[in-house]
């Protein structure tokens, strides 16, 4: 194999240099304080490099796939995982880390090699590999905080039901392998047809597949594992790995599981309605803001099932940029809930009154943040939903948006209380003032400025739209 | 091609906006100089790029083959509805917007100067030159706008750095009452405006103007064919259209809120509510001018009857104000319909567009004196500090730059020659001449009305004895000396810019002629009513009251403004809070909220009931998972076959 060809899979390698790099800073230099500036300046390389394009191809014999759009997707997970970065500095630097700082660099970039090879994957042996590359770093990361309970009663629910879901689907893919004797996509889009058989392979590859952005009835976990993980864990999990799930849901649903539209439609369908549903009507009645945040969360996964299932070179985009929205909305909501937790211990809704008082600038970038995220213009949000609701509409899906946009007006609800929370409602004794450090700010920054621009610059959405040709 | 060489222009808002987010960022940790000359350095840089677009455009790329073309060096897609529906953010170059690219970055830059002197030593020195550069960045979007949402949007933006502008003083209730009142009546205005739009588009699938105001193109017989309550559709788009532009530039009815805007700084009124934002209504029509006056004749009618109206009505009030500003408010409003009538009366063509040609012509001297006067004014009300002309009078001894560039607009907007005034003024005249007498003849008497009460106000602020002053009045200082020279030297000299090769209503130049007995007619009224303010102001005498006493109803209800916001008052209170909107409270808190609480207790009830879901037991999400799986695998086996 040439040099050149290895190549493709340049991503996978830089990342696995920078891992490396961080084992071995850790064997020579210690656990200082100085990790995370290192740390994220590695990283802020790897996804500099990341941005130069790659071409179309395979590797290995089918196994591995690059393509333009793949490379995208890959930058918007690095995107992500830098802001993330640059938000968990300091609570890294707490004392009660020491001795384990690097470690948390480690596994979660560990988990996002695994998210990588699952995007790329030409096979269902890679994808599952990859998935599980993604999954068993993320348990140690969910009971990081091990000296609290919440944490490693997390972690155990954690592990324990991906390896169900993991089961079940493995269970699934086997099936497909009976089936059709092979386990390569290519192939396999021929060969599916609509039969008992594939239908089970399909109801449990979901089943995997649900469990890892939270769709419902595979939801359950996400509320107790938000809560007991480290705020950027739990950021972490709603964001980059629920996002990079949605990337393959979407793909392997329009390549493999092509012929068997008819089946997955009403799967879709259904999950869509329950997930925005049911995510809609937990958060309602939240206090604790981590949980809010994860039910918050399944609604939005709800919405992007509309353009999953629109599913046109329009569907397609629309997910991507919304995506993209999301991923800056939910790390402002998250990065804000972070600082606050970390600075006073504060994590109830209650808790925020009287923010804007005495912290004007966090409250505004939490405000700005939840506007995206219940889709109130001109914020980018706005569009990300409107955009999703289109591309469901122009496939005739009339019902499933009218159910998605009374969900929306419920959404507003909850998303205004802590608004008024914050800018309304007085309080004796606020959240005093927090001065936080300058990567965090920055983070901050970047997703206000991605709110704001996303939504007044349609090239942003164009652009996306020019490469989601032939995914 | 010849669109390359434009494609610079984009900078020209870009700058201001750049200038804008700057000053407004850092606002308080500028020093107000700085923040000041930040935004004055890019005006003037917008201003050099508008001039020398406009010498490139006129005397260059912008005439091929004998008429002006439509140039649009820049135009980016902005929101994508559908394929076929789409919005678009872009540069327009043609005569007249090139023309208010000159207009907007001159008198702007100028009240930037002038704000120096005049603003020094406000609180918020920095937060009004941001507002400034924001006005000044929306008012170039406007004008350069390729499209009816596009210039919608900056419309918009416009009315609310108006808004902002007039509310600068925000520790004033009354400039507070002054800039919600101001904000209502253009929003209430703009609302037609958006019908307008969305009627417009939908039958002609198009927002572009250069598509709409192709002639012959046959874009607009799809609108014209279907006809509602007795008027074509496209004659009902274009009537409310014109009522967005009618709230913007003050035409009757709408026209309350002007004089009220007054509450703002002095240069804010002179760049705002005199020379740019006010004719935006103006400029809206001649953008559509094609659409008007080869689609709907109709509409124009209407244009010309509103415009004719609203120059003489307010000419009447501006005769009995007491108020500096408020005379030049209203003198304002009284220009604002010289140039809606001139374009109501024009048709389409080289010769037959002079209506046209007038409108944009007065539009463009209007703004340098009219600019030039309210900076005189502002300079007045800097010396004693009081806009009452009571508490004025023999300040030509103190303030002589000022006194002497106040003359020259005065007289320009006159209308005596060789001033700007008198060019631009003979042209609507004559067009309206040859469009119905009445008009020609209405204008003619308001002519006569302008003169007298620009030196009733000129007699009485300059001439006369002195009044008690709290310190002895100073002369402008040179910051402000600057802007009223400069001025006063363009209102002397635009009037001879041969407007007519420039700007027409199909594009292809001509030559107009003077019209001498037009001409005559309307100086001779002009010196008499110059002769009869002199008569009755320039000695201290009771000639006025008296005439005031002679004629108690007409004074009365001039000087109460004819009752106009009593009837608006009496409307809004009587008729729609007690008839309309007591009876939908009522509607609204008994059965909309009623349903409305209804649904959200039931939502809150069944988020209630199923709280048990989440239990936090382990084997109980396990047990979910696999039913969800195995009750799914059971669906498709029933459903999917």
């Amino acid at each position: 194999m040439e040099t050149a060809t290895l190549l493709m899979m340049r991503n996978e390698l830089s990342l696995l240099i920078v891992i490396l790099l961080l084992l071995l800073v850790e064997l020579f230099a210690g656990q200082g304080k100085r990790i995370p500036y290192i740390a994220t300046g590695l990283f802020l390389v790897h996804t500099l490099l990341g941005f130069w394009p790659l071409p179309e191809g395979t590797l290995f014999g089918g196994m591995f796939r690059s393509s333009p759009l793949i490379t995208i997707i890959k930058s918007v997970l690095n995107t992500g995982v830098l802001m993330l970065f640059m938000q968990a500095g300091s609570y890294l630097q707490k004392d009660s880390n020491r001795g384990k700082i690097t470690e948390y660099y480690i596994l979660t970039l560990a988990t996002l090699l695994g998210m990588y090879f699952m995007i790329s994957a030409g096979d269902f042996l890679m994808f599952y590999l990859g998935l599980e590359l993604a999954t068993i770093p993320l348990a140690a990361l969910v009971a990081y905080n091990l000296s609290q309970m919440k944490s490693i009663e997390a972690g155990a629910k954690f592990i324990l039901l991906a390896a169900l879901a993991s089961g079940i689907m493995l269970f699934g893919i086997s099936l497909i392998y009976g089936a059709t004797g092979s386990v390569y996509f290519a192939d396999l889009a021929e060969q599916l047809q609509l039969s008992p058989m594939l239908f089970a392979a399909l109801a449990f590859f979901l089943t995997g597949l649900g469990f890892k952005i939270s769709l419902v009835p595979f939801h359950f976990w996400t509320a107790d594992v938000y809560e007991g993980a480290p705020t950027s864990v739990a950021a972490y999990l709603s964001v980059i790995s629920k996002g990079a799930a949605v990337f393959v849901l979407i793909t392997l649903l329009f390549t493999v599981f092509e012929p068997l539209f008819a089946a997955w439609e009403i799967l879709i369908y259904l999950m869509a309605v329950l997930t925005i549903t049911i995510g809609n009507l937990f958060a309602l009645r939240q206090q604790n803001m981590q949980r809010f945040l994860a039910f918050s969360s399944i609604a939005q996964a709800g919405f992007i099932l509309l353009g999953v299932i629109a599913g046109t070179q329009y569907g397609m985009s629309t997910v991507i940029y919304f995506l993209l929205v999301y991923i800056f909305s939910n790390l402002g909501a998250f990065g804000v809930a972070a600082i606050v937790y970390n600075s006073s211990g504060k994590i109830n809704i209650d808790d925020y009154r009287g923010f804007y008082q005495t912290n004007p600038k966090l409250s505004l970038v939490m405000l700005l943040s939840l506007f995206s995220l219940a889709g109130i213009p001109p914020v980018a949000g706005f569009f990300g939903k409107f955009f999703l609701f289109a591309a469901a509409a122009e496939k005739g899906y009339y019902w499933l948006v009218l159910i998605a946009v009374v969900n929306t007006i419920i959404s507003l609800y909850y998303y205004l209380r802590v608004v008024r929370a914050m800018f309304l409602d007085r309080s004796e004794e606020p959240i005093g003032r927090i001065h936080s450090d300058v990567l965090t700010r920055l983070a901050l920054a970047i997703s206000v400025a991605g709110i704001v621009l996303a939504g007044v610059f349609s090239q942003v959405f164009d652009w996306i739209y020019t490469v989601s040709w032939g995914m | 091609m010849h669109t390359d060489m434009f494609s610079y222009t984009v900078w020209i808002p870009l700058i201001l906006l750049a200038a804008f987010l700057l000053v407004g960022l850092l606002s308080d940790k500028l020093k107000p100089l700085v923040a000041g000359l930040i935004s004055t350095a890019a005006i003037l840089l917008a201003a050099v790029l508008a001039y020398s677009a406009a010498a490139g455009y006129f005397f260059g790329a912008g005439l091929q083959d004998g008429h002006y073309t439509t140039l649009i060096p820049f135009e980016q897609l902005w929101l994508r509805f559908t394929d076929t529906l789409v919005i678009k953010m872009g540069i327009l170059l043609d005569p007249i917007s090139v023309m208010m690219l000159v207009v907007v970055t001159t008198v702007s830059a100028m009240v930037h100067i002038y704000s120096f002197g005049y603003m020094k030593g406000e609180k918020g020195f920095q937060r009004y030159y941001a507002f400034l550069s924001l006005f000044s960045f929306s008012m170039l979007g406007l004008v350069m706008a390729t499209n009816l949402f596009q210039m919608y949007i900056f419309w918009e933006l416009v009315g609310v750095s108006s808004y902002l502008l007039i509310g600068f003083y925000y520790q004033r209730p009354s400039a507070v009452a002054a800039s919600k009142k101001a904000f209502i009546v253009t929003r209430f205005a703009d609302l037609g405006f958006l019908i307008g739009i969305l009627l417009l588009s939908y039958y002609t699938r198009t927002f572009d103007f250069m598509t709409l105001t192709q002639p012959n193109s046959g874009i607009l017989s799809s609108a014209a064919g279907v006809s509602f309550m007795g008027a074509s559709v496209l004659t009902w788009a274009l009537v409310l259209i014109f009522m967005g532009g009618a709230g913007k530039s003050a035409m009757f009815p709408l026209h309350i809120w002007l004089p009220d805007a007054m509450e703002g700084p002095t240069p804010v009124s002179a760049l705002i509510h005199a020379a740019t934002m006010v004719v935006a209504g103006v400029y809206l029509v001649a953008r559509l001018f094609a659409v008007y006056a080869l689609g709907a004749p109709a509409a124009l009618e209407v244009v010309a009857f509103i415009g004719a109206f609203t120059s003489l009505f307010a000419a009447i009030i501006a005769i009995t104000q007491t108020d500096i500003k408020r005379v030049l408010a209203y003198s304002t409003i009284s220009q604002i319909g010289y140039m809606m009538l001139a374009l109501g009366v024009s048709g389409y063509g080289s010769e037959a567009g002079l209506g046209y040609t007038a409108s944009m012509f007065h539009l463009f001297t209007h703004a340098m004196f009219k600019a030039l006067l309210f900076l005189g004014a502002g300079a007045v009300i800097h010396a004693v500090h009081s806009n009452e002309m009571t508490d004025m009078g023999g300040l030509r001894k103190h303030l002589p730059i000022t006194h002497f560039t106040f003359l020259i607009a005065a007289l320009a907007i006159s209308g005596i020659p060789p001033l700007a005034g008198f060019f631009s003024k003979d042209e609507i005249l004559a067009a309206a001449h040859g469009h119905y007498p009445l008009y020609f003849w209405s204008g003619w008497f308001v002519a006569g009305l302008t003169a007298f009460y620009m030196f009733r106000l000129y007699f009485r602020v300059f001439w006369g004895e002195d009044r008690q002053y709290e310190h002895k009045p100073h002369d402008a200082p040179p910051s402000m000396a600057i802007a009223l020279i400069f001025l006063a030297l363009a209102s002397v000299v635009v009037g001879f810019i041969p407007f007519s090769h420039y700007v027409s209503a199909n594009g292809e130049p001509y030559t107009t002629h003077m019209h001498w007995q037009v001409a005559a007619l309307s100086v001779a009224i002009a010196v008499a009513g110059i002769g009869l303010a002199a008569w009755m102001y320039l000695r201290p005498g009771t000639v006025a009251d008296r005439l005031a006493a002679a004629m108690p109803g007409l004074y009365k209800w001039s000087k109460n403004k004819f009752y106009i916001d009593e009837i608006y008052l009496w409307v809004t209170r009587t008729l729609i809070f007690k008839g309309l909107a007591w009876p939908i409270a009522w509607f609204d808190r008994h059965v909309v909220d009623g349903t409305m609480n209804g649904m959200a207790w039931a939502t809150a009830q069944v988020s209630e009931k199923i709280k048990g879901l989440q239990s936090g037991q382990l084997q109980q999400y396990a047990y979910a998972m696999v039913l969800g799986a195995v009750a799914f695998l059971l669906l498709l086996l029933y459903w999917g076959a």
